[in-house]
């Protein structure tokens, strides 16, 4: 069976020409980047061309880029290390409600540690107003952080205007643009971001290697102590091939990425009016224009997304649910309440994230195996058109196990 | 089913081919658990008769391991005394499917709810029958 690969958004596979990058330094050149001997000269030079491709790839410099483990590192090494570096200005932090895990919990986790949060709303679309975040700001905010685009629906936010009201009010602002980087023209001067998360193995780098921009003159604390790397705000020996492999994947991205976004953009589209042509009560989630090109978040009444994801896994197409049915929690996707999507209605999402080795023939397979996996779940589910979701169901209602939904 | 698999291939089978799916036009009991907001709802219908579960029925909104465990769930009663389908657990269920991975054992629970409800409803009919 042919495979279909369309959940980009998770994670991309690895470009052959960034394995070719990255082997001799798996090989030969294994050298700790501290040593001062041919071996680890080798490596720190190959670690700091890197960084030199990082930074200009964001319109940084290069002592502004710390090189990381993963985007979830970078965002809470942002978060914690601005919170704990200017912890006597201030107790207190914004985000928004459609945050990834990686921002939302580590906020969570400051709270018990004394801190405020403040979680802003989002409008239909998922779009945090950036008035919002300018009432929200008081003498006690530290940091402002908003992503900027969401995993889940791809909607963008209005970064450089929620930058412009956080550098009018002197408070950092801090961006998790993990799905943007390689996707969307990200530069950190033009837009005012202060500190910026990236994760390599959304542009089809190697997984375990993120950065985290930070502008000159922000104060972070590190979140590993122990060494004197990344000017001693990251002590660990660098990860050096994945490093060289980050550095030639957005290169190679860059060039192309223009280009990418208006063929993934047609595709999206081919891929959207073809599944509403087919199949009736199917909704978008997120933006309809201010979205990532590639991403297309879908809701399905009266059926479960998961099914629908068995469905199309059998059928060899790899798809994601919005819904996190897979957590134990059972709650439907916080990034599709904070939209207001009825819970139910959420449950019945699924993510297509369209990338590099999508083509219009796998477009339309999709739009042939579709219609009938979701016409066979509507025929097992007791609920349509005639028998709806029941109208009181929402927030608050009981869990079967007696537990309280939140 | 080891700790990291998913799903095998018996749930498979009864996600693509679930055994007494439909309604029963005249059931005798009918069980509803479960709620669309938690992603997972099923429904059972029985018919009785001499106290013994003649038809049953059943439809699901949920994930894959909803649908096969309510399909299995159905087969495990079908034919059985009321007493029997009570004593039908959601290991026996789990049993037929070769396991669950363990974010999904709930929906197993849930499917010997379905069952307990269906009997339950049957029997209350029948109390207000007897008066």
């Amino acid at each position: 069976m042919r495979r279909i690969y369309m959940d980009h958004n998770a994670t991309t596979p690895l470009r052959e020409e960034v394995l070719e990058a990255m082997l001799p330094y798996l090989r030969e050149e294994f050298g700790n980047a501290s040593s001062l001997h041919h071996f680890g000269i080798q490596a720190r030079r190959a670690v700091e061309r890197a960084r030199e491709t990082v930074a200009t790839a964001l319109g940084a410099k290069p002592r502004e880029i710390v090189l990381t483990g993963c985007g979830t590192e970078s965002d809470n090494q942002a978060i914690k290390g601005v919170a704990c570096a200017n912890r006597h200005k201030g107790d207190h932090i914004i985000t928004s409600r459609v945050e990834h895990k990686a921002v939302l919990q580590t906020c969570e986790y400051l709270e018990k540690h004394g801190f405020r949060v403040t979680y802003l709303p989002v409008d239909a679309y998922g779009v945090v107003n950036p008035d919002d975040v300018a009432q929200a700001i008081t003498e006690q905010t530290i940091l402002v952080s908003v992503m900027f685009a969401n995993n889940e629906v791809g909607t963008i936010q209005p970064i450089a205007e929620i930058a412009r009201v956080c550098r009018e009010r002197g408070v950092p602002f801090h961006t998790d643009a993990v799905q943007a980087v390689g996707k969307l023209p990200v530069d950190v001067k033009a837009l005012g971001i202060d500190l910026l998360s990236l994760s390599a193995h959304k542009f089809y780098g190697p997984k375990g290697v993120g950065a985290l921009y930070v502008r000159q003159g922000v104060r972070v604390d590190p979140l590993l102590h122990g060494g004197h790397q990344e000017r001693g705000r990251r002590a660990a020996t660098e990860n050096v091939a994945g490093i060289v492999g980050a550095a030639k994947a957005l290169e190679l991205r860059l060039d192309e990425m223009a280009a990418e976004a208006e063929r993934l953009m047609a595709l999206r589209e081919r891929l959207h009016e073809g599944i509403i042509a087919k199949i009736d009560h199917v909704y978008l989630n997120g933006h309809p224009t201010q979205r990532l090109p590639g991403t297309l978040s879908l809701s399905f009444d009266f059926i479960e997304g998961e099914a629908i994801i068995m469905g199309l896994d059998l059928a060899g197409v790899a798809v994601s649910s919005g819904s996190a049915c897979t957590s134990a929690s059972l709650e439907p996707s916080h990034v599709l309440l904070a939209m207001g999507v009825h819970p139910g209605v959420a449950q019945g999402s699924i993510r297509f994230s369209l990338g590099r080795g999508n083509t219009e023939q796998d477009v339309d397979v999709v739009l042939e195996v579709l219609p009938g996996i979701v016409e066979r779940l509507r025929a097992m589910s007791m609920f349509s058109p005639e028998n709806p979701y029941p109208e009181e169901m929402s927030r608050g209602q009981k869990h079967w196990r007696g537990e309280e939904v939140a | 089913m080891s700790e990291f698999g998913w799903y095998t291939e018996k749930v498979i089978d009864h996600y693509q081919n679930p055994r007494n799916l439909g309604e029963l036009e005249d059931a005798d009991g009918v069980g509803v658990v479960g709620n669309p907001t938690c992603g997972d709802m099923m429904q059972i219908q029985i018919k009785v008769r001499d106290g013994r579960i003649e038809d049953v029925k059943f439809k699901t909104f949920g994930c894959g391991a909803a649908i096969a465990t309510t399909s299995v769930a159905t087969e495990l009663i079908k034919g059985k005394t009321i007493e029997e389908a009570l004593q039908v657990t959601n290991r026996d269920v789990m049993d037929i499917l070769g396991g669950l991975p363990p974010v999904k054992v709930h929906c197993s629970l849930l499917a010997e709810e379905a069952i307990r409800a269906a009997v339950e409803d049957y029997r209350s009919k029948q109390g207000e029958s007897d008066q």
